[in-house]
């Protein structure tokens, strides 16, 4: 059995239809061509499938599809492209803060909702913040680079990443 | 698999009656890992996320929290209530406390629950509806009956809990092998009740279902009244004193051996923090004290 799925998606109503047990993840990924959040755990361990619903940070692969009918969906393709990064993915590539890169996706969202809501975050903030994403190769401290980096360069520029 | 999607409490409760076979879903944080891995195919699933009414919460005299309530609605607009601030705050990530809800931990009924020992110290009731039967309360104690078991019915859903506010200081604790993004090998909640001169401590993740000490709790009353602490808040506990309450907690806990850690290893950590946080709630009586 299938249902059908209407969101909007990085600002455009995309609609799909999926198996009724399937996630937002598996949507995303599989029906709507939006391969940027990755799917490692399914279990909400890792965050490498990390977006935004309604504005809230939330692992994609604990969301039903069809909960998320009707609702607001950005991924991490909403915020730059290859040629325009967003600043906290510039900030990553700055601070050698990508390695393999499968978690990268998830950790530039989980640091853009940050700086979004606190652009100036102390090291223990953006610990906390970031205690949702699991990273098997930087042992972490680049990306910790790359989250003050980018607070910098709000602080400096005075705008919201 | 059907999906039933509600938008209101009273559409809810009529799917459940309808579809007593539908599990109910809201932030997913425990259903979808099984519907993902393949293990969990429920016949139905009902999405409770667009049931406003369950988001609501009252401070007043009491303390109500509706069972669409988030971790991190918890955080942000009940920050005054403590122990409860720290057991939501200490559940998986951002991302996992910005889905995850009251309703999930209560119905998933885990002996970890972190919100759990904060219900049990508080002595709460869990709030049931039905479409047939209209509401009931529930105490903490006769709700949860094992592990992951509940005496919720099959047309029933959860509601919320509720409990009275109670004087002094309380504090959630627990212990896993990093501060983020764990199962609690073990954990607690201990309130001081200044109106009834009494201490209350729930352990979680010691045994079947969440737990009361006690033993361990009318020690402490008396350790205090013995001190003098109940009048003069400064007067401290001795350490023979803090050992005893600690030693008496332990023995209340049934653990067992299981991935997340030893039933020895439990015994011995749950009566550690027991002893640790007698300490800090005595010291947060002993700073408030005029």
């Amino acid at each position: 059995m299938t249902i059908w799925v209407r969101a909007s998606v990085n600002g455009q109503l995309r609609e799909a239809e999926v198996w009724e047990g399937t996630s937002l993840l598996g949507m995303l990924r599989d029906e709507l061509e939006l391969p940027g959040s990755k799917n490692a755990c399914e279990e909400g361990e890792c965050g490498s499938c990390s977006v935004w619903l309604d504005g809230d940070l939330v692992c994609s692969c604990l969301v039903l599809a069809a909960q998320a009918d009707g609702r607001d969906v950005r991924t991490v393709e909403s915020l730059g492209t290859g040629e325009d990064l967003h600043p906290v993915q510039r900030a990553f590539v700055d601070a050698g803060a990508v390695q393999c890169g499968f978690c990268t996706p998830g950790l530039i969202v989980a640091v853009t909702d940050l700086l979004d809501r606190e652009p100036s975050p102390s090291d223990a903030r953006i610990r906390e913040a970031l205690a949702g994403n699991l990273c098997r190769c930087t042992g972490y401290e680049k990306i910790l680079d790359a989250a003050r980096l980018a607070s910098g360069r709000v602080e400096a520029s005075g705008d919201r990443p | 698999m059907d999906v039933l999607r509600v938008g209101s409490l009273a559409d809810a409760l009529a799917a459940k009656a309808r579809r007593p076979d539908a599990v109910p879903i809201a932030g997913g944080t425990d259903l979808m890992v099984g519907i993902n891995a393949g293990w969990d195919r429920p016949p139905a699933i009902l999405d409770l996320s667009a049931v406003d009414e369950l988001r609501h919460w009252e401070r007043g005299d009491e303390v109500v929290l509706g069972a669409g309530l988030t971790y991190r609605l918890i955080l942000g607009e009940l920050a005054d209530e403590r122990a409860l601030t720290q057991a939501a705050r200490a559940v998986g990530s951002p991302q996992i406390r910005n889905r995850g809800t009251v309703g999930g931990n209560v119905g998933t009924g885990s002996p970890a629950g972190d919100l759990l020992p904060v219900l049990a110290a508080a002595d709460a009731s869990i709030e049931l509806g039905s479409d047939a039967g209209g509401r009931r309360a529930v105490a903490w104690h006769a709700f949860f009956t094992g592990p992951k078991r509940t005496t919720i019915a099959p047309d029933e859903l959860i509601l919320g809990v509720r409990w009275r506010r109670r004087r002094g200081p309380s504090v959630f604790a627990k212990v896993g092998p990093r501060n983020a993004m764990v199962i609690s090998v073990c954990s607690l909640c201990l309130q001081v009740d200044e109106d009834d001169r009494a201490i209350r401590l729930a352990l979680g993740s010691v045994g079947p279902t969440v737990l009361r000490a006690d033993d361990a709790e009318a020690f402490g009353a008396a350790a205090i009244e013995e001190a003098g602490g109940w009048a003069d808040p400064a007067r401290p506990l001795d350490d023979a004193a803090v050992a005893r309450f600690a030693e008496l907690a332990a023995g209340a806990a049934r653990p067992i051996d299981d991935l997340r850690g030893t039933s020895a290893y439990r015994r011995h950590a749950i009566g550690v923090l027991a002893g640790r946080a007698l300490r800090w709630v005595l010291a947060d009586r002993a700073a408030e004290a005029p």
